[in-house]
């Protein structure tokens, strides 16, 4: 009853679409899910409807590339399921799907989990009221839907991506109140010593990112070094308060207040699979250990794109290529030499790609206060969980995240753990006198995306959808 | 029953004097009607439930079944889920991943009332 | 490194090991809990936390009315309700022919004597639980039994424990246990604890710690799957099982649906990893979307698999060992231990400082099992489930 694929990839983005293409050219058979409704990702979400509007204009040329990458991907014949989640995979590399109220499985000779990054979860005091939101909501606001915050925004982060939305939306005429840069002061130095590799390898990245802040800096109020933020507001954001640089409380009213402090991997997958992960002190995250072909420490899976470390749309595509080329090899499609051939400009593009990254991971740390937010911070947004419960427990002495679980329930709400677990082994590493990378994650329980009863009800009861 | 127009490139006040978290930039060619909670709403073919759940007034997407705060869409991108709603009878779906289409049924998810404690 | 001089020594942090550990230490023995992990880390913790003396081996029921009783004031015991709601537990048939088993079922229990077990008709099962499928036709009930929280209650016995002296430590797993005179010195990670006495409460491990003593007790394990779901409105109050099919259905004070019945994932005993088998669980999840309609749509947040060890007769092993004096057997509760949990403290109280018990544990003796054939665990790889 179940289909078997030579490779299954999850996730559309620049690293699924560039693996699939070349995966096809390799003549595998390929299919790619995504629970979004088209190909494209974060970075070009919507690509297929938005590019040939006005708008993709003013999203910029990296949004625009998208549009070639989309359809070659659509030519390639890799088969595309939207909407389709991937919601559980066992090691012998059967994955469990559902779309639109039915299951099935599908066995898989190899598996690319390209399955991107989240934003770096922000817990401070009010940040569930209604006009709190990501950067990249906002983003994904003005993309899919073309629509900005009604009245004028703050901006409230560090990164890249913080920046070039703000630019977004000035151009798509959207106004901003003020912007909150949460970067310690002393950063821009330290991140000094990366520069001059950072500017062989991508000087155009950092002339853009220096041009954005100059631009934004004439046009709208830009605090320094703004930290303790707190939201206050009875059903929904009125005012946010904050301290500058100087330490002194700034009081303003504000109505949609959107926070960014960076990207990490997104590990449900390859956490629920039990691959290996280390520690990566640059980007202050965990991620998967991975070889030279994007492969994990489970044999036939790889990662490739954000999930296997923070480095942008253009390092996801190359190392979706490579993944895409050990998966032929391994399979038996290509030798060891040809695809050794075929990697290498890839590699050599995937090292220039990269080439800017400690410079910009230098620039935008994380703050500790993400890790370690105040009592009165809702870290558990489902469970409503706050820093403080987690913080009396670890002075009780617990240590392990799958207690702080279990006594508190954080974790046990839909979201899995996706907004909790960061700062909950940030508050337990601090008050333990360790470090987050010694914090064992809390364990992964299918099923890693939503599942009805009803689905699982179905689950290979018939023949798979085509 | 009146229509909550698209709009939104314009900011309307409600009675409670509340507005929109978010408006259009430019007002879109098509529409397609939705219902939330049972009210009509325009919105633009293709586009997230949860994106016109932002241009309501108030904007909320799901109550909490603790303390019963309201909560809206947080990150757009399938993470957070707070932006749980029932959509045509599905419930805890996340709206930012659903695309409307004409006639769909979407209620705020709010499970706080009538449950054991 | 000096041995740590001790009363007793109990093996595993799981709710019986605390029970022992509890009632040892009021009677004023010197107490060390050792846990590989960290409490409730395996079984107690992933377990339906049913409080259920229906359809229970008539062996095991005058243990599980002497913990009902308990269980009714956990307070006076622990500290705390441990979340326990007397909400009744139904057995239902969905034909006619299964009300002859429930028949059959209530006659060999009340010829031993027990008479707590009621046959209800269509319409009082109705009653009970409303939104139950018209198709079913009677069902099996006790209305004092119930349903705890498993989380709570270990944390009450934790809590319990350390203010009654008992010294614990966590990440402790046990690599030998070795004659020192007429003591036992028990070795792990948090250094050598001698005593006396040594309580075996190490679960789906437990084979592995009584061969450390050379006793020979042959044991499978079960890695039962578990699943559940999001907050829904109230939607039943008993705990619901079936006779024909395999379910265990309940609905906690948060609104999470707790679902299992004993469909076995796998496990691997030597890492303790253990995986969900979708295939199984589906089954589960259509017998109660078939049975409860209305939970079609409800998501499942997580599921999750519970090793523990089984015997071949599912009545758990509780005595002191034939082959290694001092060491008190106390596992093996295959799958329908947690009820039990308050009383076998007593019991092993009772034979650790008295040498015996007036209560009758005779179908519990590891005698019964020894020179019998391991049954095969569900191990990783060994893609079908073992069937009830
Ligand atoms: C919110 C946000 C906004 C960003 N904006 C920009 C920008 O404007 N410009 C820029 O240069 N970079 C941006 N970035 C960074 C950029 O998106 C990435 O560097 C790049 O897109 C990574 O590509 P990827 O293929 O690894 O991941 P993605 O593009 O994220 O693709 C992963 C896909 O996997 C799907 N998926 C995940 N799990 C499952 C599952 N279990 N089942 C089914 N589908 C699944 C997701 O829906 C997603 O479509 C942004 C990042 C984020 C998080
Ligand atoms: S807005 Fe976060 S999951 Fe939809």
């Amino acid at each position: 009853m179940s289909r078997r694929v030579d490779l299954l990839i999850v996730g559309a983005g620049p690293a699924g679409l560039a693996a699939a293409i070349t995966a096809r050219a390799c003549g595998l058979d390929v299919v790619v899910v995504d629970e979004q409704a088209g190909p494209g990702g974060q970075i070009w979400r919507d690509i297929e409807q938005v590019g040939a509007t006005p708008r993709a204009r003013l999203l910029g040329q990296a949004y625009g590339e998208g549009r070639g990458v989309v359809r070659a991907f659509r030519e390639s014949g890799a088969e595309f399921l939207p909407e389709t989640r991937m919601w559980n995979v066992d090691e012998d590399l059967r994955a469990y799907l559902a779309h639109r109220g039915r299951a099935w499985s599908i066995e898989a000779g190899a598996l690319l989990l390209a399955t991107g990054a989240q934003e770096r979860p922000v817990p401070f005091p009010g940040s569930t009221l209604p006009g709190v939101m990501t950067v990249g909501a906002g983003q994904i606001l003005l993309k899919s839907s073309g629509q900005v915050p009604a009245d004028p925004a703050w901006i409230a982060g560090t990164g890249p991506l913080a920046l070039l939305y703000a630019i977004q939306l000035l151009a798509a005429g959207g106004r901003i109140a003020g912007f909150l840069d949460t970067r310690p002061t002393g950063q821009t130095l330290a991140a000094g010593r990366h520069a001059a590799r950072a500017l062989l390898t991508g000087p155009r990245d950092i002339a853009k990112g220096a041009a954005w802040m100059a631009q934004l800096r004439r046009r709208v109020p830009v605090f320094g070094h703004a930290h303790g933020i707190v939201a206050e507001g009875g059903h929904t954001l009125e005012r946010i308060r904050f301290r500058d640089k100087r330490g002194a409380e700034v009081t303003r009213a504000a109505k949609v207040l959107l926070v960014h402090e960076g990207v990490i991997p997104a590990l449900h997958a390859t956490q629920a699979l039990g691959c290996r992960h280390e520690w990566d002190a640059a980007q202050q995250c965990f991620r998967p250990v991975l070889d030279d072909w994007g492969t994990t420490s489970v044999a036939g899976v790889h990662v490739a794109g954000d999930g296997a470390g923070i480095a942008g749309a253009r390092a996801a595509g190359l190392r979706g290529e490579l993944a895409a080329l050990g998966v032929a090899m391994r399979l038996g499609r290509i030798g060891a030499e040809a695809a050794e051939q075929r990697a290498a400009p890839v590699r050599a593009a995937l090292r220039r790609a990269i080439g800017v990254r400690p410079f910009l991971d230098a620039l935008y740390p994380p703050r500790v206060e993400i890790s370690d937010p105040p009592d009165a911070a809702i870290v558990c947004r489902c469970e409503e969980v706050r820093a403080g419960r987690v913080r009396a427990l670890a002075a009780g002495g617990l240590t392990d995240p799958n207690q702080v679980k279990t006594a508190t329930r954080a974790g046990m709400g839909p979201c899995h753990g996706r907004q909790c677990s960061a700062p909950i082994a940030g508050i337990l590493a601090r008050m333990g006198g360790s470090e987050v990378r010694d914090i064992a994650p809390g364990r992964v329980r299918p099923p890693i995306r939503p599942l009805t009863l009803a689905e699982l009800a179905s689950l290979d009861a018939t023949e798979a959808p085509r | 029953m009146p229509v909550t127009h698209l709009n939104m490139t314009q900011i309307e006040r409600d009675e409670a004097g509340e507005s929109p978290l978010f408006r259009l930039v430019e007002s879109p060619e098509n529409s397609v009607t939705i219902r939330v909670d049972g009210v009509p709403v325009l919105a633009q073919p293709g586009e997230t439930v949860a994106a016109v759940l932002l241009r309501l007034s108030p904007a909320w997407s799901r109550r909490t079944h603790g303390s019963g705060e309201r909560r809206a869409p947080y990150c757009m991108m399938g993470v957070c889920f707070d932006c749980l709603v029932s959509i045509d009878g599905t419930g805890s779906t996340r709206s930012c991943l659903a695309r409307v289409c004409d006639g769909m049924q979407v209620e705020r998810q709010d499970i706080s009332q009538g449950l054991r404690t | 490194m000096t041995a740590i001089v001790r009363d007793a020594v109990v093996i595993g942090g799981g709710l019986h090991g605390l029970s022992a550990a509890l009632f040892l230490a009021r009677a004023g023995q010197r107490v060390t809990v050792v846990e590989r992990a960290y409490l409730g880390r395996h079984a107690s913790g992933a377990n339906a936390a049913g409080v259920r003396t229906l359809n229970r081996a008539i062996e095991e029921l005058p243990l599980a009315f002497e913990a009902m009783e308990m269980w009714r004031d956990m307070n006076a015991h622990v500290g705390d309700d441990c979340g326990f709601h007397a909400c009744g537990q139904v057995r239902v048939a969905e034909s006619v022919d299964e009300v002859a088993s429930l028949e059959a079922r209530q006659a060999q229990s009340r010829a031993a004597g027990f008479t707590h077990e009621e046959i209800i008709d269509a319409a009082e099962l109705r009653r009970l639980v409303p939104a139950i499928a018209p198709h079913c036709v009677a069902a099996l009930v006790t209305r004092d039994d119930g349903a705890a929280d498993p989380h709570r209650t270990i944390d009450a016995y934790r809590r319990s424990i350390l203010a009654a002296g008992v010294a614990l430590h966590e990440g402790a797993g046990v690599t030998k246990v070795v004659r020192q005179g007429q003591d036992w010195a028990v070795h792990c990670d948090a250094g050598t604890f001698v005593a006396p006495c040594v309580v075996n409460a190490a679960g789906a491990w437990a084979g592995q710690v009584a061969a450390m003593v050379g006793c020979h007790i042959p044991i499978s394990c079960r890695a039962s799957m578990m699943m559940v779901t999001e907050r829904v409105p109230p939607l039943l109050e008993p705990v619901v099982g079936l006779v024909g099919r395999p379910l265990s259905f309940k609905q906690t004070d948060k609104g999470t649906l707790i679902i299992g019945g004993g469909q076995q994932g796998r496990a691997d005993i030597e890492t303790g990893r253990s995986i969900v088998d979708f295939a199984g669980l589906a089954k589960t999840a259509r017998t109660v979307t078939e049975l409860f309609a209305a939970t079609a749509g409800v998501g499942i947040t997580r599921c999750w698999t519970g090793i523990e060890a089984q015997t071949k007769d599912r009545l758990p092993v509780i005595g002191t060992s034939p082959d290694a004096p001092g060491m008190i057997h106390l596992f093996g509760f295959s799958g329908h231990g947690f009820q039990l949990v308050p009383v076998t403290g007593a019991i092993v109280a009772d034979l650790a400082i008295r040498g015996t018990t007036q209560r009758n544990i005779a179908a519990f003796a590891p005698q019964r099992l020894q020179g019998e054939a391991i049954e095969a665990c569900p191990q990783d790889g060994l893609r079908h489930a073992i069937k009830e």
